[in-house]
């Protein structure tokens, strides 16, 4: 039987695993895959946490909803500005865009 | 316990963990390759499986709106970014910082505090009695009713986010 604790560590593992690609990438784009994937991950606790715990509204859905308008206007304002930054730089290296530091 | 009830058991284990598997496996080739387009094809293979979960949570319109706006728009808009700021050689496109290890150490350990802390939490109500329906109509209620404000500076959010990305993509005429 699949329970509420098999989706929790499920969205856990996608977490880290995300985590660790969004910390560990030079490139920025691939920054942002790891980003999405913990975007989605919790998008998963939400949607079981409504359906094991409160299921008679559909409020998680709602909420996840919410986060994947919010993830798609991140995902295109972020893209033209690495885009915008790769004009000017030539590098979508994230070490190489140190200019505010002195 | 009859047969049916059963069956039907063992059949949501087994689509449960083929689905956990796909997802595990493919943002793990994901993270670990180093060719961006093959870690974007990768990624588009975790967001179906996830869709896929979406289904088994009984989640219908979710797993439509995941199809359409992960796989259809930020694939694809990932994809693109890929394409427009590379001219060089791809298979060293997407290559690790320095900071591998203790990445590897910190996700690990926080993947290991998780998993404890939810297996020895006492939940309640872990079967759910959700009757299978349509959750469209529900969410439309919820969304048109009282989350009316929240859906209208959701849309706002979504135009700003759309102008902005044009004007920062083909920047501003400044003659004018």
């Amino acid at each position: 039987m699949i329970t509420l604790q098999h989706y929790l560590i499920l969205a856990a593992a996608l977490f880290c695993i995300g985590l660790f690609g969004a910390v560990t990438k030079k490139n920025a784009i691939a920054v942002f895959m790891g980003i999405e994937l913990m975007l989605n991950s919790v998008n998963i606790n939400l949607v079981a946490f409504n359906r094991f715990l409160a299921p008679a509204k559909l409020t998680g859905h709602v909420f996840a909803i919410f986060i994947m308008v919010v993830a798609a206007a991140e995902v295109a304002v972020g893209l033209a500005l690495i885009i915008s930054i790769y004009r000017h730089r030539k590098s979508t290296a994230v070490d190489d865009l140190n200019l505010l530091k002195w | 316990m009859d047969f049916n009830a059963i069956v039907s058991a063992v059949m949501s284990n087994i689509v449960f963990y083929l689905l956990a598997f796909i997802i595990i496996v493919f943002a793990l080739m994901m993270v670990t390759s180093k060719n961006l387009v093959h870690s974007a094809l990768f990624m588009i293979v975790t967001f179906l499986g996830v869709a896929g979960i979406y289904v088994m949570l009984q989640a219908d319109f979710l797993a439509v709106v995941q199809i359409m706006v992960y796989i259809g728009a930020i694939s694809i808009l990932l994809v693109f970014g890929v394409m427009l700021s590379r001219r060089d050689n791809m298979d060293r496109s997407n290559l690790n910082n320095s900071f591998g290890v203790a990445a590897f150490f910190v996700a690990a350990f926080l993947f290991v505090i998780i998993t404890r802390l939810m297996v020895a939490t006492e939940w309640i109500g872990l079967v759910s009695t959700r009757p299978v329906e349509s959750t469209a109509g529900q969410i439309a209620d919820l969304l048109l009713g009282p989350n009316m404000v929240a859906f209208e500076a959701a849309g706002l959010l979504l135009l700003v986010a759309m102008v902005g990305a044009i004007i920062l993509g083909k920047g501003v005429d400044q003659s004018k």
